[in-house]
């Protein structure tokens, strides 16, 4: 236990914060498994709380008659979540180190709340699932597993928690990792590199020390892993893809005739010269400048929110798309897809909805409810009547309009929408684009 | 032709992909602006989204009365040479008509009273989106807000109902009556704001600056004696000490921190290298735990 009275920050000298971009990183794992814990822990370990913070933790810690500090009150910010000791909602975390900065989103365990779990993976560069080393997998560790391939996200650190509980037994580690292993060869997604890391959150075994009682693992502490992943971000490596968020037409004097693209680069770079693809009007032009405030650029790369003119007068407008020439995207007025069910209304065949892909707007129809997939990567349940809450499935859709696509597994950014229902406007479902593609017939 | 790359700065692009969404998305959004740094923050990124056209939408000034007065007269001054269009609307006007009653006594401030006046003004002028300046580093009940957050016609947050949130996928859709608070530098921290405030050699109020000021103790913490806004016993001494604000909200809530960084160079190690929490110099969020929660549920920014 960490006793109140070990603690003695004056000793501490906090480590150097850098400002060099931060890593995101997500947690998942089943409830009580001791994700806010983790958090804390980290926070703690890096000396990342500052004395304000540690001293409501202490003080409430004692009210509440604990002999250690509950560093879950550092993360759980809504009363709701103090009252029932759970987390309802994404909270984002940072802490930083003398190599690298993280944002940390402390996602929810419950079943009820995996919706906020996908808001809090959706942006992470990489994850960490947590189990409790008793129970083992269970079926909400089988769920964020899977939603972690889903999303694709790249680097899974699997942290077998409360080792201490379990006497940091090896055999109990190895029959989970055996468990996740075998879940991993069955997913279809491969270029996952998955991490094993045995600790206990709450004495900080091998999270940012080593600890002395598992001396039968010689791997990395979570810390050290942590900080050597990429930040660079691996979607970034597929085809350049440019949606225009609004048109820029000052019309001022010096800028009379100015026309400007602005939108957020994707997935590679764009240079003064190079030949594009307006879509969908499919009319071909040439960069002519590439702006980002007051200053002109040769090239911009990806990630970086710009200002494009053309050579040509062409009509570009919200939601059209500039891609190189021979890199175009499919433009189709239907889509697979798998999605992620996050409404307590289910999901029926022929309801309708808005779709949002990208800064894309269209209406959607489902035309086919195919299949629910069963998280524990056991197979998939045909033709059921409806998709609830918290499920995932495979659908088709109908679109309103054209809509300029890749599929998930080729470009993530291009490869993923939303749906709204347009009676409460609320978000209620996450998609994954599926080849094959279907063109649009004609023009 | 310059040969230049745009080095990538992903916060910064990612606040002005949302600025450029809330443009599209909305028909008459607002920028909150208090004359802090975030707010000044936002306004530079704003101009970065639309450059070369203006920044097309309003700053809004919601004046407690008790503001700094080398904030105001900043705030002026970047209006002027913006060329954008600023609203004010005050505290003091809601107090004067009885529509508010102002706290007295010890720990009286009118921060709360803020609330009221910003959602009337949101009423009056029908704006459907209010950009703010809020980050998710600053509080634990803010580090759990979304980028587009979604207000009832109350200015009521559903906290525990939130939408979700994918990607950079953004969904502005509401009813009538409702409007949307933004938030997009969501992400940064304290420090990021500092180093891009350095980084772009923006323009700052004095007040952030080391500076000598007559103040006194209260409570551990250092309270400016210049201003007749905060209350002071006869007995807390005043001591004229080198301080600096590390927030400028409302004078009767915002207390000094010691310090020796005279300029902006400084002012970053010093956060660098700070042992206390940003809001931890403001009252406000000391009156409870859940203060912070409980002033967002009743539409506090």
């Amino acid at each position: 236990m960490i006793k109140t009275k070990t603690h003695i920050k004056s000793n501490f000298s906090p480590l150097k914060k850098n400002n060099l971009g931060h890593l995101k990183i997500a947690t998942a794992g089943s409830v009580d498994d001791g994700k806010s814990t983790l958090i804390g822990r980290l926070l703690y370990d890096t000396k990342s709380l500052t004395d304000d913070k540690l001293e409501a933790i202490e003080e409430k810690s004692r009210q509440r008659g604990f002999d250690y500090l509950d560093f879950s009150l550092a993360t759980d910010g809504l009363v709701a979540e103090r009252e029932q000791g759970i987390t309802i909602d994404v909270a984002h975390i940072y802490f930083s180190t003398r190599k690298k900065s993280f944002i940390i989103a402390d996602t929810p365990g419950h079943i009820e709340y995996t919706r906020n779990m996908v808001t809090g993976a959706s942006t992470a560069q990489a994850s960490i699932v947590l189990i409790d080393a008793r129970n083992g997998v269970v079926e909400q560790t089988y769920r964020h597993f899977f939603i972690n391939n889903l999303l694709r996200i790249k680097n899974v650190v699997i942290a077998v928690n409360k080792m201490d509980l379990v006497d940091f037994s090896e055999e109990k580690y190895k029959i989970i990792k055996g468990e996740i292993e075998y879940l991993a060869s069955k997913s279809e997604y491969k270029d996952q590199q998955l991490t094993f890391i045995p600790l206990s959150a709450l004495q900080g075994d091998n999270v940012v020390s080593v600890s002395e009682n598992m001396p039968w693992y010689q791997g990395e502490t979570l810390l050290q892993h942590l900080e050597k992943l990429d930040t660079e971000d691996i979607s970034d490596d597929s085809q350049v893809r440019f949606p225009v968020q609004t048109v820029i037409r000052p019309k001022i004097a010096t800028y009379h005739d100015f026309r400007g693209y602005a939108g957020k680069i994707y997935g590679g770079d764009f240079e003064v010269g190079d030949k594009v693809t307006v879509l969908p009007s499919l009319t071909k032009s040439t960069i002519k400048s590439i702006h980002f405030f007051d200053k002109e650029y040769a090239r911009a790369k990806s990630g970086s929110s710009v200002t494009i003119t053309l050579n040509d007068n062409v009509n570009v407008s919200r939601g059209d798309m500039l891609v190189k020439v021979d890199e175009e995207p499919t433009i189709t007025k239907q889509l697979d897809a798998t999605i992620c069910w996050m409404d307590s209304a289910p999901l029926q065949v022929s309801q309708k909805y808005y779709i949002k892909h990208g800064v894309n707007d269209a209406q959607a129809k489902i035309t086919q409810l195919n299949s629910i997939i069963k998280t524990d990567f056991s197979g998939k349940t045909e033709n059921p009547s409806e998709l609830a809450l918290n499920q995932i499935g495979d659908i088709q859709l109908k679109l309103s309009k054209p809509m300029l696509v890749d599929a998930y597994n080729q470009n993530k950014s291009n490869g993923a929408f939303i749906l709204i229902n347009p009676k409460t406007n609320n978000t209620v479902g996450v998609g994954f684009i599926n080849p094959p593609l279907i063109p649009r017939r004609g023009n | 032709m310059n040969q230049r790359t745009i080095q990538v700065d992903a916060l910064e692009s990612e606040a002005i992909y949302i600025f450029r969404e809330v443009v599209a998305q909305f028909e008459k959004p607002v920028l909150l602006f208090s004359g802090g740094k975030d707010s000044i923050t936002l306004v530079r990124l704003a101009q970065k989204a639309f450059f070369p056209a203006k920044i097309p939408f309003p700053l809004m000034h919601i004046d407690t009365g008790h503001n700094f007065p080398e904030t105001i007269k900043f705030r002026d001054q970047l209006v002027k040479e913006l060329g954008v269009n600023l609203i004010i609307r005050n505290v003091q006007d809601n107090i004067d008509s009885g529509r508010v009653k102002e706290e007295t006594g010890r720990y009286s401030s009118r921060n709360i009273l803020q609330t009221e006046t910003l959602l009337d003004a949101i009423e009056e002028f029908g704006f459907d989106a209010c950009i703010g300046g809020a980050r998710r580093d600053e509080e634990k009940a803010r580090a759990k807000e979304r980028i587009f957050s979604v207000r009832d016609d109350f200015g009521q947050w559903d906290e525990k109902n939130q939408r979700p949130e994918v990607f950079d996928m953004l969904n502005g859709r509401i009813d009538l009556g409702q409007n949307v608070r933004v938030f997009p530098i969501s992400n940064w921290t304290e420090l990021d704001v500092w180093s891009y405030i350095k980084k772009e050699d923006i323009e700052i109020p004095s007040i952030y600056f080391a500076h000598k000021r007559n103040t006194f103790l209260r409570d551990g913490l250092i309270w400016s004696a210049d201003d007749a806004v905060v209350f002071r016993d006869k007995e807390e001494k005043v001591v004229e000490r080198m301080v600096r604000f590390r927030t400028v909200g409302d004078m009767s809530c915002t207390a000094a921190v010691l310090s020796d960084a005279i300029d902006i160079t400084k002012v970053v190690e010093e956060i660098r290298d700070s042992s206390i929490s940003e809001r931890g110099a403001r009252i406000d969020d000391k009156r409870s735990e859940a203060a912070m929660e409980k002033r967002k549920q009743q539409g506090y920014f």
